[in-house]
């Protein structure tokens, strides 16, 4: 099990947030302890035995691609769903008896679901507002997601990302500690995902510890203090964006354009691509300053111009391939 | 799943006390009822178009003294208006709520399940009696649709026991209903042709006895009747009709057990 760096993430948040508004944070205080979690449904094993924690405090991205069983895993730690094998300790208290004590301490967005199309927006949250032993304001937690000014609207008529921030609304209004977001952002456009992206940055302001499930790395590596991926029901990585992206020995990727009637380059070079249409040729390698050198002592051989000639690092997102691509091979394999 | 209320000494603020709770709900029940166009318009609307339909058709003589033909055809108007209001209604506003992952997202709430579901009982009780006043005043004002106050506490039973079961068989009804799509057509497919045998549209003494053997093993014909009863000028004493309510109580008590043991929060896709 990776160690958990508890010390870093909360530092961090002081920095970037300029304030450490934290309710009753100590480093160390978990609100997640998972252990072994297992579960299986007939012959498929969703999720093979991982181990997780998150800081109080703390806002942890849990990325995987469709189908590796994040979904099961924050169904497990929400309540919803019981679990094969394992010890699971969400906020102290096992998730497979929730105590409405424990549902009061919790706040749940959920992948996909609909707010009463017949209430407004301050209907709907004034009616979760009954439902918690101390919620939150109606109007503060309007504020915080940005509808104040829909508030009377029907939510029927709502947009998309509009919705979203009332899902969050009626999430947060209970006053949880913690918030579950489940792919909070699936299925919107660019525009929409940053706008959703300020609104649960304001969660880091409200001090709640934050599970984020989600398949985009930008997203994480935005959002979080800390990401677990998981692929294939198995944690393939658990760090900071920064620690992923050197955790794994991505090769830097050599592109170029090239020219007409110019020679192929040499086969020594490695080639992974080469369209034939001549858009453009790719090499990949771990050794790129061997690479690059042995490419434009062939280019000035040949009088090759090497247009558009670009040597990139790993992206996060060639890192997360990589992680979660080897992975599903595995899987394929077993 | 379970919701434990456990025995620990929890300081629970007076705002959340079970009843407080409880009423929170159903008013935003009513409210949603109250925004829904198909659901008003096939529980307030409609029943009283029947009731204008049915005198229009089947005329409203005088019947002896002051009994005019219409205070018979109120009991069944509303039946119609008590089912509508509980039994359809449910069926399909939970298949949707449950589609939409509405009821998922309530599970993950601390709102004990009971409030949530005797809320939706209540809500179809306070609706039923609502459209008992506006029927008989409406059929009072405009047919000399006459009222025996004997008949009074019948009909409170008959409203209580009816409105408790027909919401419980509106549950049930959502174990066997796979999908929104499904529910009016399911429902409607359920209630229609037993609105025929039940002396809802066509008073029993016009069918074949067979009809009325098959109409006596659901509940419909039994809420009528007993309906019926309440408001018959020629019942002598006051009514308890205690058979009709147990027929009526034992199918709620079947949906109930149907409904505990199959509800489903989420749907299965």
């Amino acid at each position: 099990m990776v160690p958990l760096r508890c010390d870093s993430a909360l530092q961090r948040h002081q920095n970037e947030a300029g304030t450490t508004i934290r309710r009753g944070v100590a480093c160390g205080a978990m609100a997640i302890v998972v252990e072994g979690l297992v579960k299986s449904y007939g012959g498929f094993h969703a999720v093979k035995g991982i181990d997780l924690e998150v800081a109080d405090g703390e806002i942890l991205a849990f990325l995987g691609p469709n189908g590796a069983g994040k979904t099961t895993t924050i169904e497990v730690l929400e309540g919803f769903r019981s679990r094969d094998a394992g010890e699971v300790r969400v906020l102290g208290e096992d998730p497979a008896s929730p105590s409405r004590s424990w549902r009061d301490r919790i706040g749940i967005v959920l992948q996909e679901s609909e707010a009463f199309s017949e209430l407004t927006s301050r209907e709907s949250v004034a009616m979760h507002a009954g439902y918690y032993a101390a919620p939150r304001s109606v109007d503060a937690v309007l504020d915080i997601v940005g509808l104040t000014d829909s508030a009377n609207q029907r939510t029927g008529k709502l947009s998309g990302g509009q919705k979203r921030r009332l899902d969050l609304a009626l999430a947060l209004i209970g006053d949880p500690a913690l918030v579950f977001l489940d792919e909070p952002t699936t299925g919107f456009d660019p525009s929409a995902r940053r706008e959703s992206w300020g609104m649960i940055e304001a969660l880091r302001q409200l001090g709640s510890t934050v599970l984020l499930t989600t398949h985009y790395m930008d997203e994480a590596e935005y959002l979080a203090d800390r990401i677990v991926v998981i692929a294939a029901g198995e944690i393939v990585a658990n760090g900071t964006a920064d620690e992923l992206a050197t955790q794994v020995a991505a090769p830097t990727n050599i592109t170029w354009r090239p020219g007409r009637d110019e020679p192929a380059p040499p086969g020594a070079l490695g080639v992974v691509r080469d369209d034939v249409g001549g858009a453009s040729i790719e090499v990949s390698s771990d050794r790129a300053t061997e690479i690059v050198h042995a490419l434009t002592g062939w280019a000035l051989q040949v009088g090759a111009d090497l247009d558009e000639l670009s040597v990139a690092r790993p992206t996060l997102e060639d890192v997360y391939l990589i992680l979660t691509g080897s992975a599903t091979q595995q899987k394929a394999e077993v | 799943m379970s919701e434990t209320i456990s025995g620990t000494a929890e300081a629970v603020p007076a705002t959340t006390s079970p009843m407080s709770r409880l009423a929170h709900q159903v008013g935003f029940d009513l409210l949603i009822f109250r925004r829904n166009p198909a659901a008003t318009f096939f529980t307030i609307v409609l029943p009283l178009i029947f009731l204008v339909l049915f005198t229009s058709i089947f005329g409203n003589e005088t019947i002896s003294g002051d009994v005019k033909l219409a205070t018979f055809y109120v009991p069944g108007v509303l039946a119609l208006a008590i089912i509508s209001a509980t039994a359809v209604n449910l069926a399909i506003s939970m298949t949707a709520r449950r589609e939409r992952g509405m009821l998922k997202r309530l599970r993950g709430t601390p709102i004990p399940q009971w409030v949530f579901v005797v809320s939706q009982g209540l809500a179809g009780f306070i609706i039923s009696v609502v459209m008992t006043v506006l029927i008989v005043v409406m059929g009072r004002l405009l047919f000399g649709v006459s009222v025996q106050m004997s008949g009074l506490p019948s009909l409170v039973v008959t409203l209580l026991v009816g409105s408790t079961a027909f919401v419980a068989i509106g549950l049930a009804l959502t174990t066997i209903i796979t999908s929104e799509d499904a529910a009016p057509a399911v429902t409607n497919a359920v209630m229609l042709p037993l609105y025929f045998i039940s002396d809802v549209f066509i008073v029993g003494d016009q069918t074949p006895s067979w009809v009325q053997t098959v109409g006596n093993l659901f509940p419909v014909r039994h809420l009528s009747l007993a309906l019926r009863q309440s408001f018959d000028p020629f019942v002598e004493g006051t009514p308890f009709p205690w058979d009709h309510w147990l027929v009526i109580g034992g199918w709620g008590a079947v949906s109930a057990i149907i409904t505990l043991r199959w509800f489903r929060w989420t749907h299965r896709r």
